[in-house]
């Protein structure tokens, strides 16, 4: 990477393409004009809409993880979970604003990734993976045998949500949960546009790539592993929390590994480590699960895990990573 | 303190022919990931396998256990190569992403595939009527199908450990695991060690499915229900051993059935507790000689 001074010229092509990568492209307006259009063109499918934007967040908390700090996980859902519960538990007891309840989920949410990560983090491999999944575990076991403040596996009813800013009520049609989860999902994405961007970001990528290396330069490898996972963990909280309120509904399933790994599975397909893979996965699996699960869910299985056996064997990166390829270019940032 | 001892024993054979099940559904597993680094989720989908053809050939077709049993483990086997020359060897030192999905696809088609062929609900196994009722050993009545069980999965696991140790097969096992280029360079024919391996790992899932049919039953989640288990087992035992698994598989078995005797309201808190603790202290498992 010494490059001799006759390659000046081609360095600074390259730095000036390196510097220009953090603007904004017309193709990031896409995902946002099609949610805008679908809001039209959809109106019988508002709540499933509002549905898909909160898992999108959920996903998105899950690339900052795997796609860019290269911390697998397989008890993502126990952040969406905390966040999801603390809102619920909130909105059942007489405190119905919905905002605050998101930040209350984030804060919940945020603690339970600091406290868990401190721990699990020192792992990596099968043995992190592990971790996480019985930490995840645990919280749904506490959840389950918890019943006098959770409901237990019947699930915490009685939520009750004041309108967005005392004006917007929540609709049966979902009209309003699509607009507020819409501009939760916008605003959590450009936190992390704005975090992958930053120097903080791009030494994830470095410790993704080589925890020694970045050792070495004398990167906190340790320190920004557990703050990445923490402010991952507060996403997923948010997320949590937006299904809770939207749905007025949180159940054990909000913990379990099955959600862990159904988002998971959603974020391959779309594409890891692409800030865009969760905008495509979640979407295409969620929609094509309410059209066909409804119907005849040993259909829906059988044929979504044959789909998931193809894209693993042949199409491996997902979407975005098949795209690329094609276009002759870039590996995952 | 006087019904201590007999609550005690009954944990402990409990307990152990839990511990089989686990170890046989879950030492393939082990193997596999220890040797060719592959997390394989969809081991106990050839678990489940073993089950309902096990269950199947003995109802439809009438077929006695013993027979019914060795055609279910030769089934698994023979699926298994099939899958593994298929898709399986193609992310071989790929991406674990990849493998995730693949495996998760395949755990996602045996749950449709089984409710299709078979239904929503779990099959019972009826043993044979040598295998019913109770038998009476050091004054005690203890369920025959399960001291069956526990011998069988003595046996089994000698077996392995001698397969392991003694022969020029195991040797070759044992070399890859620790250093599979160097194995490679030694002549030794990976590519074929892994597909029998692999083999072998399902067709002792399948056993363990049939086996533990009457404890684990078969119905089209198995692969699903019992992937935290397996995947505990796995861990906390350590990858590519035999013994590290079955040391756990003890652990696991033990004191998930004294828990749920003895303090149902924990559920199974104590487990994942116990797992969290053992994998911080000793992060490659009891006896992990793979990273």
């Amino acid at each position: 990477m010494t490059a001799p001074a006759a390659d000046a010229p081609d360095r600074k092509a390259d730095i000036d393409a390196f510097a220009r990568r953090h603007k904004f492209r017309w193709t990031e307006a896409l995902p946002w004009a099609a949610a805008i259009a679908c809001y039209f063109t959809f109106e019988n499918y508002h709540a499933l809409g509002a549905q898909i934007f909160a898992t999108i967040l959920f996903a998105l908390s899950l690339d900052l993880l795997i796609g860019y700090a290269g911390i697998i996980t397989l008890g993502h859902a126990a952040f969406f979970g905390v966040g999801a519960y603390a809102a619920g538990i909130m909105a059942a007891n007489g405190f119905h604003e919905p905002l605050s309840g998101l930040v209350i989920a984030a804060l919940a949410a945020g603690i339970a990734g600091f406290a868990s990560g401190a721990i699990v983090l020192r792992t990596s491999g099968l043995t992190l993976l592990m971790q996480t999944l019985v930490v995840a575990a645990l919280l749904q076991e506490l959840a389950n045998k918890w019943t006098s403040v959770t409901g237990g596996s019947d699930g915490l009813l009685g939520m009750k949500i004041d309108p967005v800013f005392g004006v917007f009520r929540f609709d049966l049609f979902g009209n309003t949960a699509y607009i507020y989860c819409l501009a939760v999902l916008f605003l959590g994405w450009l936190a992390a546009r704005n975090l992958i961007c930053s120097p903080f970001g791009r030494s994830l990528t470095g410790i993704r790539e080589n925890a020694a290396r970045m050792r070495a330069i004398g990167a906190p490898v340790e320190r920004r592993k557990i703050i990445i996972y923490t402010i991952s963990a507060a996403l997923a909280g948010v997320s949590g929390a937006l299904i809770a309120q939207t749905t007025a509904l949180v159940g054990l399933g909000a913990l379990s590994l099955g959600r862990s790994g159904e988002l998971l599975i959603m974020l391959i397909i779309g594409g890891i480590g692409r800030l865009y893979g969760a905008f495509i996965g979640v979407p295409l699996y969620m929609i094509a699960q309410d059209r066909f699960a409804a119907v005849d869910p040993v259909f829906w299985y059988f044929w979504i895990g044959l789909f998931m056996i193809f894209d693993g064997v042949f199409a491996r990166g997902g979407a975005l990573g098949v795209i690329a390829r094609r276009r002759g270019g870039s590996p995952p940032q | 303190m006087a019904d201590f001892i007999p609550i005690a024993v009954s944990i402990l054979f409990h307990g152990l022919a839990m511990a089989m099940v686990l170890y046989l559904i879950s030492v393939g597993l082990s193997v596999t990931m220890g040797l060719m680094g592959f997390v394989n989720l969809a081991h106990g989908a050839f678990a489940m396998a073993g089950g309902y053809v096990l269950i199947i050939l003995m109802k439809k077709q009438g077929w006695p256990y013993g027979l019914a049993l060795a055609a279910a483990v030769v089934i698994c086997m023979l699926a298994s190569l099939v899958l593994e020359r298929l898709l399986y060897r193609r992310l071989y030192g790929g991406d674990e992403l990849d493998q995730v999905l693949m495996t998760m696809g395949l755990i996602f088609v045996s749950v449709g595939g089984a409710t299709f062929l078979f239904g929503p609900v779990a099959q019972s196994l009826d043993p044979p009527a040598m295998l019913r009722g109770q038998i009476h050993i050091l004054g005690r009545d203890f369920p025959t199908y399960r001291s069956f069980l526990i011998l069988c999965g003595a046996l089994l696991v000698t077996a392995l450990w001698l397969g392991l140790e003694r022969t020029r097969f195991g040797a070759q096992v044992r070399a890859s695991v620790d250093n599979l280029r160097m194995a490679q360079t030694l002549g030794i024919n990976t590519s074929k060690l892994f597909a029998i391996a692999f083999a072998l790992g399902s067709g002792l899932a399948a056993l363990g499915g049939g086996l533990g049919a009457e404890l684990l039953s078969v119905g089209p989640t198995y692969a699903l229900d019992n992937l935290v288990y397996c995947l505990i087992v796995v861990s906390v035992g350590g990858l590519g051993s035999i013994r590290g698994p079955f040391a756990a598989a003890l652990l696991v078995g033990v004191t998930d059935t004294a828990f749920k005797y003895l303090a149902p309201e924990l559920g199974a808190f104590f487990i994942y507790a116990l797992t969290m603790a053992i994998l911080l202290w000793r992060p490659r498992g009891l006896f992990g000689t793979a990273s």
